[in-house]
């Protein structure tokens, strides 16, 4: 019961968190056109950039191959384990997640190193150390600890899997079932649980934040366009 | 007023990364601006008794008017990719030179205000209340940054410290600590019409001075036409092409083109400055004032054509900014915007560059050069930050790059890049841009040009490279007077338009 409460608190502080952080990213006005050039002259250009920005992080790769290799493993080694454990949420489960499936459990030991080597990077590389604050620390710690716990139920010790999806099933049609009480069950699921609440209150904003950046999402075309905000419009009622 | 005695960094083979040096820079602090300044300005002459609040309720203004500032504030995972792409950095090894350190120094105020986990947990994340040490901070390293964009090309979030500088200079400016440099000129130009302070009179007699110097020099009677109403093109071009050298051969070379092309031109004793302070302290209304000069003196001369000279940030602002500030392009249906595209051809991009006006006048053959006239010289190319990251020239993405180079290539035989990494979208500043251009920097500004400095050197030592040819006035002036220091001749800096003015056949 404890975790079924848990998982709707940070449901709802996950979604309604993202959802005034992206309300608020796109009520606030980009007064002048700051794409970093050279930078696409066409929407569907801008749509190329951002795409490989989010894919293959073109911009981390031009600067940093080190941060670029483990944060690629890591992100699209998270990416794929998401995409697995959609499993235990959708019945029958989607054709797409079967054949991710024995991907997905191996993509894990990809989002272990790549953490494993970011946090290797905050100790070792003295700029990366000045900058590093607690909370840079701790996160990686959590997703790696989240990783880890994913990785025991997987390889070592498996936890009863169909009540797990039954307990999940029921959360979502409001039928609470019970949890299968393993402790690396239960350690997963609470660490989770606190990724998901801190998600829109911490830098994991970035996620949300690169689509609204205005040196990779705007249009390379101010001569042939006038832009003009809002509150800089009202500007010219002074002339 | 000498700055502080300091060490010329060595030139080594390679850009090197240095080891971190904690407040190495922190000693650095430009003059602040004077009262009679700062009042014009309207911004406190002193740091007002409640800064603090002043300076919180500014960010959150900016917060409210600026995505970039938002987003940028929030995104940043701390992921090291900036932290050894700073000019600033890697001249002066402080770690508060890396860009997401100087972003920092903010964002940890923006926190401690502006969001909950700084609010519940200030430690944790980071936070740190405003305090006057922070302040002072601010002054430093917001000084220190040149908003040459670098540290967006490379980020993956393309968090952009500039716009945080700028930030963090108007906020700066709200309490009282303005920078006398940026915010003098500021007043020069809204009051006089040029960032010199030159007059009319003043401008009139230099053009005179020159029409002789280029007739004796050339039995050809090429003019430098002021005020003159019904001509095709404006040119707007920085000051200091009316009285600094090497900029002055500049201004030699657009008139020869002009003339040799038989366009008709002139310049304005009301719009005598194409350089705009007001982007490098993040004001928008004063850019918009500084820029509305030119749209207002368009108007008055009846001008078809706004062409820009050689100026790096006002080409940021020219072709970013123009048209969202004043209407001077294409596209507004407002009618403060549609008057003036009735009047101006649109058969031309507007505002137009330099040299894709003296490119395409060539390629299309309606003027003449002979490259051979420069064959003294070997050349290299250092493309100016707010041309290479912030704008563009021509019709596709990179012609920032392209058409300074062919234009080059048209009028000298001898040509050699910098290594790959040191140039066009990686291109490193010249160390002077951004509102530093002042001798109260002169540090920051020397150790800056490290970076540079070694890329040029090694053009210098593997082909010979005797001529640095540039298209913004900040890195002419910054070049001739920190290049020296690094054993480099002053007399190797040059305007693009200085090599074409050589070329251009002039009947």
């Amino acid at each position: 019961m404890i975790y079924a409460g848990l998982f709707y608190i940070a449901t709802v502080l996950l979604v309604v968190g993202l959802i005034y952080k992206i309300f608020d990213y796109s009520r606030t006005p980009a007064p002048l056109l700051i794409p970093t050039t050279p930078a696409p002259t066409t929407k569907p250009g801008v749509v190329y950039r951002m795409a490989k920005e989010v894919v293959v992080f073109e911009s981390l790769f031009k600067s940093n191959k080190w941060i670029w290799v483990f944060g690629w493993l890591f992100h699209f080694g998270l990416f794929l384990v998401l995409a697995r454990h959609l499993r235990y949420f959708t019945q029958p489960v989607w054709f797409w997640v079967d054949i991710v499936q024995p991907f997905g459990k191996y993509a894990s030991i990809m989002m272990v190193i790549g953490l494993a080597g970011l946090l290797a990077r905050r100790f070792l590389v003295d700029r990366v150390r000045y900058i590093s604050t607690p909370s840079d620390y701790l996160i990686l710690v959590l997703l790696l600890a989240i990783g880890a716990s994913g990785m025991v139920m997987t390889f070592v010790a498996h936890t009863d899997i169909i009540s797990l999806k039954e307990f999940f099933m029921g959360l979502m049609y409001f039928d609470i079932q019970p949890l299968p009480q393993d402790p690396p069950l239960l350690v997963h699921l609470a660490l989770v649980a606190t990724l998901m609440v801190i998600f829109p209150i911490s830098k994991l904003l970035h996620a949300p934040g690169v689509f609204f950046s205005p040196t990779r999402n705007q249009v390379d075309n101010p001569r042939e366009h006038r832009h003009v905000a809002a509150w800089a419009a009202r500007l010219e009622r002074n002339n | 007023m000498a700055a502080a005695d300091f060490d010329i960094p060595e030139l080594k083979d390679d850009i090197e990364v240095p080891k971190l040096r904690e407040g190495v820079m922190a000693h650095v602090k430009t003059f602040p601006a004077p009262k009679a300044v700062q009042d014009f300005m309207g911004y406190p002459h002193e740091l007002v008794e409640d800064w603090k609040e002043r300076a919180i309720e500014k960010m959150g203004d900016l917060l409210g008017k600026y995505r970039s500032l938002k987003v940028f504030l929030d995104a940043c995972v701390h992921c090291g990719a900036c932290t050894d792409k700073c000019h600033y950095y890697l001249g002066t090894s402080d770690p508060k030179n890396m860009p997401v350190a100087r972003q920092d120094l903010m964002r940890q105020v923006y926190r401690r205000y502006f969001t909950p986990a700084g609010k519940l947990f200030p430690k944790l994340v980071g936070a740190k209340d405003l305090t006057k040490d922070i302040l002072d901070e601010w002054y430093s390293y917001y000084h220190q940054c040149s908003e040459c964009r670098r540290c967006s090309v490379f980020c993956p979030y393309g968090i952009d410290t500039a716009e945080i500088t700028m930030a963090g200079r108007e906020i700066l400016n709200h309490v009282g600590i303005g920078q006398k440099y940026s915010n003098e000129i500021l007043g020069k130009v809204q009051k006089i019409g040029n960032n010199l302070g030159l007059p009319g009179p003043a401008l009139e007699d230099t053009l005179a001075g020159l029409e002789e110097d280029i007739e004796a020099d050339t039995g050809v009677p090429v003019k430098l036409p002021m005020d003159v109403k019904g001509a095709e093109v404006l040119l707007i071009t920085p000051s200091a092409d009316f009285f600094s050298e090497p900029h002055v051969e500049s201004l030699i070379g657009y008139a020869k083109v002009f003339h040799a092309a038989g366009i008709s031109w002139t310049l304005s004793s009301y719009a005598s400055e194409a350089g705009n302070f007001g982007l490098f302290n993040g004001n928008y209304e004063t850019m918009r004032n500084v820029a509305m000069r030119i749209r207002d003196a368009a108007l008055e001369l009846g001008a078809k054509r706004i062409v820009v000279g050689e100026c790096g940030h006002a080409w940021r602002v020219a072709y970013s900014f123009w048209n969202t500030l004043t209407g001077i392009g294409y596209g507004g249906d407002d009618p403060f915007s549609i008057e003036l595209q009735k009047q101006l051809d649109p058969s031309y991009p507007q505002p137009q560059h330099i040299c894709e006006l003296t490119n395409d006048l060539i390629k299309q053959g309606k003027i003449q050069v002979d490259p051979s006239v420069n064959d003294e010289f070997v050349v290299t190319y250092h493309d100016s930050c707010n041309v290479a990251r912030a704008s563009r020239m021509g019709t596709e993405p990179g012609g920032q790059f392209e058409i300074p180079r062919e234009l080059i290539k048209a009028v000298v035989n001898n040509y050699h890049d910098m290594a790959d990494g040191t140039i066009r979208e990686a291109t490193f500043c010249c160390g002077g841009g951004g509102g530093l251009l002042t001798d109260d920097l002169m540090e920051v500004r020397v150790k800056g040009a490290l970076p540079r400095a070694t890329a040029l050197n090694n053009v210098v030592k593997e082909h010979q490279v005797n001529f640095l040819a540039l298209i913004c006035a900040i890195c002419k002036a910054q070049f001739t007077k920190v290049l020296p220091k690094y054993g480099f001749d002053m007399s190797m800096v040059g305007g693009v338009h200085q090599l074409v003015g050589r070329a251009v056949k002039l009947d």
